[in-house]
């Protein structure tokens, strides 16, 4: 083949691809648009109720109204901000702690011998119930909030960090250890980089956990968050209220999402860069 | 009066005079299974390294060829018997030892110049200096402006030579491989060959090379040690008599070398077969 003709199938190639990607954004537009306007549609025409299943303009009005005039507690502003302050902090300490002990149980065998059942136990409780024992514990203020966020996190990260630790290649670290490290250096320098990309990929889904933590905790009592707002919503039948705060977190979670997928980039630089066919 | 010339060549390179620097005396290796049973790997294994020599290792596959390393290397303590390094009883990982793995061992989060600086910078040399040094190894692997590149980035040839400059940056004394290239291709592997007998000739280490290629072997050593089907233990032990500084890639078509190797293949091919037929057993 020609180089000129060889250019021009490179060209066509491109395009062909530029071409998909085109498409998939038009129909992705397309099926939203389709999903929310017959839902529109559905409820104008009362095929379904609008009292139990809203609308999408009434919801969007709602997030307008609490925005501009203000929400049931006030500030829409303050309750997002309560909201992800209890989320983070949870978060925060959560990552802290399953990694700790993850990587301290996945070094010492005699520590997870010994802990191990009890971890299993304490994981197969469904925590979302401790939210009424740290209400009583904590009160209805942030800290009961963020003790909820922090069990469920905690676990997530727990058995990732656990098993990136043990996963770890034995020649990896037979070959730290000819290289002179110490018992230390292989923890930090071996043992932790190597489970970081189980760790980073818990975080994914501990974030959403840490949400549904301090959310589920506004929700059993509070007076602020958008927990709260949900419970508020619900307590007058406000169908709308139920879905505006519910997409409310949706974006939260998606910001969330996507800054620690930049993170994961950052951090793991060294990993193959994967091949991106299907991006979810 | 090839043969003079390659008995004066030997004589100048084998500086084994003195102690050995690796003895093995009568070492017992013996494992537990993951089922509980005890299983044996070497049996009574005796065999000296000189000073500087280069002796290679070769048995059927599962006759405890890697476990010989690791019993050297102080990775794992034998179960009777002594292993002398230098000497001394080994009690723990040797400080003076390099060590090339069958698999990929490199830390995938380092960058190759992270890679080969880690044993200096573990034994607590300054980061400064640490890369500096790497970097002149780096250069001698022929890997220069690759050294921000991850392994993942590398080709399998590329990761075996940050492997050789990550394991022979700090001057060991004692050079332990298991089968180091047998993940390479057949071309690529020649060239690392006679890159590591170039590497070698310009220290005084003594080379412990495990493999099951007996070609690989002779082109290599001085000495080749003839392991039993597992159990392991030393059915013969062959001087090779060819010439120094060897091309990898010639010295195959030497008469002396498909003397050695034909000598040395009766000896191994008994064994292979007890080895193929217990792995088909085990099947």
């Amino acid at each position: 083949m020609s180089s000129v003709a060889l250019d021009a199938a490179v060209l066509a190639a491109k395009k062909k691809v530029r071409r998909h990607r085109q498409l998939v954004i038009v129909l992705r537009i397309g099926f939203g648009v389709l999903l929310l306007g017959s839902w529109e549609l559905l409820s104008r025409t009362k095929t379904i109720d609008p009292f139990f299943f809203g609308r999408p303009s009434a919801i969007a009005q709602k997030i307008w109204h609490w925005a501009t005039v203000g929400s049931p507690d006030g500030s829409l502003w303050n309750d997002i901000w309560i909201t992800v302050e209890e989320a983070l902090i949870g978060f925060g300490l959560g990552v802290a702690g399953g990694v700790v002990f993850g990587i301290a149980l996945g070094r010492i065998r005699i520590l997870a011998e010994v802990l191990g059942p009890y971890i299993k136990a304490a994981n197969s409780i469904p925590r979302v119930v401790l939210g009424s024992i740290f209400i009583i514990w904590l009160g209805l203020g942030l800290p009961s909030k963020v003790a909820l966020a922090f069990v469920l996190v905690f676990f997530v990260v727990f058995f990732n960090a656990f098993q990136g630790a043990r996963e770890v290649n034995e020649d990896v670290i037979a070959n730290a250890r000819i290289l002179g490290a110490k018992r230390r250096d292989v923890t930090t320098q071996v043992v932790l980089p190597s489970a970081m990309t189980w760790i980073i990929a818990s975080l994914h889904t501990s974030f959403g956990f840490a949400l549904v933590g301090a959310v589920v905790g506004e929700f059993i009592g509070s007076i602020r968050g958008l927990g709260h707002l949900i419970a508020f919503a619900q307590g007058t039948f406000d169908t709308n209220g139920v879905f505006a705060a519910m997409f409310i977190l949706a974006v939260i979670a998606l910001g969330a999402e996507f800054l620690i997928t930049a993170l994961e980039n950052r951090l793991i630089t060294w990993r193959p860069t994967r091949r991106d066919d299907v991006a979810l | 009066m090839a043969s003079v010339i390659s008995e004066v060549a030997t004589r100048t390179r084998t500086r084994s005079e003195g102690p050995p620097t690796i003895e093995l005396r009568d070492v017992t290796k013996r494992f537990r299974t993951p089922a509980g049973d005890i299983y044996t790997a070497l049996r009574d294994l005796a065999f000296t390294v000189g000073r500087g020599e280069f002796l290679s290792i070769v048995g059927p596959t599962g006759c405890g060829k890697s476990t010989t390393l690791a019993l050297v290397s102080g990775l794992t303590p034998a179960s009777a018997g002594e292993v002398l390094v230098q000497g001394r009883p080994v009690t723990g990982i040797g400080r003076d030892l390099g060590y090339v793995f069958q698999g990929d061992v490199l830390f995938p989060w380092k960058s190759v110049i992270g890679n080969v600086s880690a044993g200096l910078r573990f034994r607590g040399v300054s980061k400064r200096e640490a890369h500096a040094r790497a970097r002149e190894w780096i250069a001698k692997v022929g890997l220069a402006g690759f050294e921000d590149h991850y392994p993942h980035q590398l080709s399998g040839g590329m990761r075996k030579r940050t492997a050789l400059a990550q394991s022979l940056i700090t001057s060991p004394e004692i050079i332990l491989m298991d089968e180091p290239f047998s993940a390479l291709d057949v071309q690529t592997r020649t060239l690392m060959e006679d890159e590591l007998l170039d590497l070698w000739s310009a220290t005084s280490a003594s080379v412990v090379f495990v493999t099951h290629d007996l070609e690989e072997a002779i082109s290599l050593s001085d000495r080749v040690c003839v392991l039993t089907a597992g159990p392991g233990t030393v059915k013969g032990i062959y001087k090779i008599d060819l010439p120094r500084p060897r091309h990898v890639s010639e010295i195959r078509f030497e008469p002396r070398f498909m003397e050695l190797y034909r000598e040395i293949w009766e000896d191994l091919r008994d064994e292979v077969l007890v080895g193929y037929e217990r792995a088909k057993t085990h099947v």
